[in-house]
């Protein structure tokens, strides 16, 4: 019995962050910050963990933690309770946008609306890939705080992959290739 | 095969090919969804996005829910999004019951540095593909740099940690995906909708 109302609550907990974060993974950190301080689930370390291996496996890295703290809490079928919690919101929503959107399809104000949002969405997909660059490229920290190093390594096999799969024969290979093979680069060359 | 058994695979192995954000999807969805499959086409991608990145919900999630609903109705949104999900499920519940220490790993870390700047190689390519389509004309370019701005603005500055105070927390929000990409929709609706509806109305 205190399984199934364990389920329940991270099924509940996780239905909140799914329709409270809006955006990416990263929105979802503050949420579980709270719900560890209330539930006492996992701790601020335990938090920490999570983060930096929902961002080093495969898998949105939102759905990733929502299924780590669920098989923290109670196993198997906590990380199930949990990912159905966190997709659960965005199911019914998404359907009733959908649903919305295509209905309204020949709407010239929808229309004007979207012509808005494609390049909104485009820029913010940019800023994203920069973000990522910048934490990957630069390197913070050493004796002062605000001193910055380039990594010449990682800038450089940026450059390689993008090169071979925009001007290359190599482009017909899946992204996953590619990534496979700069992990494996990574890892031979210590980045 | 059956239409639904490939929503569902098909999502799968786009969980298993996304690294971090759901940003780093795109570059598997064109491959995946917009090349092998023609579920959507690119600029129904960034629509994907753009209503993602306002709507509750994970981005990734969102993205998934949307074209298989699109596609398939409701059972096809919700087994496109039990897809993506499904690679977590056992990647990461095999890793916190075996390998709590993984991501402390020199090996992984290192790895992991190499893995995302692939993934910056790749959404790089991928928004050379949507700019394409998406940025055509004078509008959708001002709009494309405006937000890129302000977006990188508000990444960098950090405005949340308090040094600015209520003008921070302002910016804060201003510069949020999700207020960038409502501030859009209205650009967009004024630019087009409004102003470019009167003089196509007056015009002639």
């Amino acid at each position: 019995m205190t399984l199934v109302w364990t389920l329940l609550r991270l099924f509940l907990e996780f239905a909140k962050v799914g329709l409270f974060a809006v955006g990416g993974g990263l929105a979802t950190i503050p949420f579980l910050q709270d719900m560890g301080a209330v539930t006492g689930w996992f701790t601020e370390t335990d938090l920490t963990t999570m983060i930096a291996v929902s961002e080093s496996t495969p898998g949105p890295m939102g759905v990733n933690m929502a299924t780590y703290v669920g098989f923290q809490v109670a196993g198997l079928s906590g990380a199930v309770a949990a990912t159905l919690g966190l997709i659960a919101p965005s199911i019914v929503v998404i359907v009733i946008i959908a649903g919305f959107l295509q209905k309204f399809r020949q709407s010239r104000t929808v229309d004007a609306v979207f012509s808005g949002l494609r390049p909104a969405s485009t820029a913010l997909i940019a800023a994203a890939g920069l973000a990522v660059a910048l934490a990957v490229f630069l390197l913070t920290g050493g004796v002062e705080e605000h001193t910055f190093a380039v990594h010449w390594p990682a800038l450089a096999l940026a450059a390689a992959v993008f090169v071979c799969m925009r001007y290359t024969p190599l482009k017909k290979l899946h992204p996953i290739a590619f990534i496979a093979a700069a992990a494996a680069v990574g890892a031979v060359f210590q980045l | 095969m059956n239409i639904y058994c490939d929503l569902f695979l098909t999502f799968a192995k786009v969980g298993v090919c996304t690294f971090g954000g759901g940003y780093a999807m795109l570059p598997i969805l064109q491959r995946e969804v917009v090349e092998k499959k023609g579920w959507a086409i690119d600029e129904e991608l960034t629509d994907y996005f753009a209503v993602g990145q306002c709507t509750p919900g994970i981005i990734a999630v969102n993205t998934a829910t949307f074209i298989g609903y699109k596609h398939k109705g409701i059972p096809g949104g919700i087994l496109t999004t039990l897809g993506v999900v499904f690679p977590s499920l056992v990647i990461i519940t095999a890793i916190a019951a075996f390998l709590s220490r993984f991501a402390e790993y020199p090996v992984v870390q290192h790895a992991l540095t190499g893995i995302n700047a692939a993934v910056v190689a790749l959404i790089a390519s991928s928004v050379l593909k949507l700019g394409k389509s998406t940025l055509k004309g004078g509008a959708a370019v001002t709009i494309f740099l405006c937000v890129l701005a302000l977006a990188v603005f508000g990444n960098l500055a950090d405005l949340d940690a308090g040094a600015y105070g209520p003008l921070g927390q302002g910016l804060e929000l201003l510069t949020s995906p999700a207020a960038l990409i409502v501030l859009a929709g209205i650009a967009g609706w004024l630019i087009k909708g409004v102003f470019g509806g009167k003089k196509g109305g007056e015009g002639r």
